[in-house]
């Protein structure tokens, strides 16, 4: 929301700016809470707001979007581990050799067209529909961010680093630690920034799409079938919540990083 | 000689070195050094010939080995079909117009929410744009709601509109209008004030001054943000079609892994694939020609 703020006519301060911003949602939570939570209109849609602000603490069933969220978060870990060691191996190996990857990156990118989610029938047919589906649909949907960045990363370090790794004869640990590493870190960790978002949706929506087990996405699944709109609701400010918190943290957290790298 | 000459001489054959080990000798380049003389022209055709057959080795190689682990019936065709099968199943469903039939559906659908979601969104995009005061008012609340993704949408408003036709457009449209919004505002507030102080001393009529400034200038701003809502728009439907639908190309996928036809499967991804595909790569190639229509760069 920084691109809001640039172009402020002078005259106005940043606060009465941000104020202006709480007007419009402020009037729909008034205007909610005038209709619905004091019982004027009803409706089995149309849901007391303190049902939902409280159903995540107060409610029996609201109460279980915290283990949920604990077992996608676990599940998240686990499929980004995979997806991006796969990811990144992939695209350094193809970096590294010109004729690896003329013979292997157009099969990767013609792949890469599919929709990820495309990608759900033919794991369950081959994995079940348990945790082993999910995990790999989760490790689709990071490999191909991680590997697009990576092999893009190794592409942008200038050709004269490599030349003077070859004049000195560094071995290909050291050149892989040292320079192409280094090199593509950049890159790589752009790569995490997308594919964190993208394995949070992917890992969300296997659990709602596949619908066995635990999980923010199960539980979304479950509150629909009750007919439960507060709890859907709870599901998808924790859904949108997590997704925001996991871009903004990695990008401040990378950009940090990278600033450290350049001194 | 001095010895630092000799010394520079060493590290530019090593870089030469470097070079040739960067690039190996192709039949291409080869040719080149040979001064494209008549004989080089026979080596040329290998060249690109060699150079659209190193990307198909991988795939044809993985095929082969596909037919053969399949065809050998080492995989059940209920995990695996083989290539043939998946063919054969491809040019029935072919045949039988059942990809037409879910094609014609899935696109109708994308065409109805587009044109709601971009109408929509440019008239959104275009206020914030023009209006600091809109977009103070508004910026907020649109980016809170911007941050939920099309997939939270999903079970909201299948309680609100149930699963029919009205779901999938409303989510297709809601897809669609949030980069339109983005970039058509982003690519109002962008047009260099030079410009716009310009159309102001030349003292432009309105008509004028939209015409010649305005739509040029953020032209192709808002066709990204339109290439940019087609893209998630597919995405959206396809996920919206294997959730909550009984035709179309997402549900089909859904329908063969319930009959455990994993040939079926494998078709609607093939199917889904080509068309992401196209619609990016037209739509890329479209927006190219637009942008180079565009006087920002003047």
């Amino acid at each position: 929301m920084s691109d809001v703020t640039v172009d402020l006519p002078a005259r106005k301060s940043p606060a009465a700016f941000r104020l202006q911003g709480l007007v419009v949602p402020g009037a729909i939570v008034l205007v909610w809470l005038a209709a619905v939570d004091s019982g004027l209109v009803r409706g089995p849609l149309l849901v007391p707001l303190h049902d939902i602000l409280t159903g995540w603490l107060l409610d029996e069933s609201g109460r279980e979007i915290w283990p949920a969220l604990g077992v996608s978060l676990l599940r998240l870990a686990v499929g980004f581990a995979i997806g991006g060691a796969l990811g990144v191996a992939a695209g350094i190996a193809l970096g590294l050799s010109r004729p690896a990857q003329q013979a292997v990156a157009p099969t990767v990118h013609a792949v890469r067209q599919i929709t990820l989610f495309a990608w759900i029938p033919l794991l369950t047919a081959w994995f079940g529909n348990g945790e082993a589906a999910k995990i790999a649909f989760i490790a689709i949907g990071v490999f191909f961010p991680m590997f697009v960045n990576t092999e893009q990363g190794l592409r942008t370090i200038p050709a004269i680093y490599r030349e003077v790794a070859f004049v000195s004869r560094l071995p290909l640990w050291k050149r892989l630690t040292k320079l192409i590493l280094p090199g593509a870190l950049p890159a790589i960790l752009i790569g995490v920034e997308v594919a964190l978002l993208t394995a949070w949706i992917g890992t969300v929506g296997a659990e709602y799409a596949i619908g066995t087990g635990r999980g923010v996405g199960s539980y979304l699944a479950a509150a629909r079938e009750q007919f439960r709109m507060d709890l859907v609701l709870v599901g998808v400010l924790v859904l949108a919540i997590v997704g925001y918190a996991l871009s903004r943290i990695s990008g401040l957290a990378f950009r940090r990083l990278i600033k450290w790298r350049a001194r | 000689m001095t010895a630092a000459g000799s010394k520079i001489q060493a590290v530019s054959q090593a870089i030469a070195g470097v070079q040739m080990r960067a690039a190996p000798l192709s039949f291409d380049s080869l040719s080149a050094r040979a001064g494209r003389l008549p004989a080089g022209v026979g080596a040329s055709v290998l060249g690109s010939v060699s150079r659209w057959a190193t990307p198909l080795a991988l795939p044809a190689l993985l095929l082969a080995a596909w037919q053969l682990v399949a065809g050998a019936g080492w995989m059940p065709p209920q995990i695996l079909p083989a290539p043939s099968i998946v063919v054969a199943t491809f040019v029935d469903l072919l045949r039988s117009g059942d990809i037409v039939a879910g094609l014609r559906i899935s696109l109708w659908r994308i065409a109805i929410g587009f044109a709601i979601g971009a109408s929509a969104g440019l008239a959104l995009g275009i206020l914030l744009g023009v209006s600091a005061r809109a977009r103070a008012y508004l910026d907020p609340l649109l980016h809170a709601l911007f941050a939920i993704p099309t997939l939270g949408w999903i079970p909201i408003l299948i309680l609100v509109f149930g699963i029919e036709e009205t779901l999938k457009v409303v989510i297709i449209a809601k897809a669609v209008l949030v980069p339109i919004v983005l970039n058509t505002s982003l690519g109002i507030r962008n047009i260099p004030p030079a410009y716009l102080e310009v159309a102001e001393t030349l003292r432009l009529r309105p008509v004028t001054k939209l015409a010649r400034l305005v739509v040029p200038a953020t032209l192709p701003t808002i066709f990204t943000g339109l290439r940019l809502g087609v893209s998630s728009a597919f995405i959206s439907l396809i996920v919206v079609e294997m959730l909550a639908a009984a035709e179309g190309v997402g549900y089909m996928m859904t329908w063969g892994r319930t009959l455990f036809q994993i040939d079926i499967v494998i078709v609607g991804m093939i199917v889904v694939g080509l068309i992401g595909f196209g619609l990016d790569a037209g739509l890329r190639r479209i927006e190219r020609a637009v942008s180079r229509w565009s006087p920002t760069d003047v």
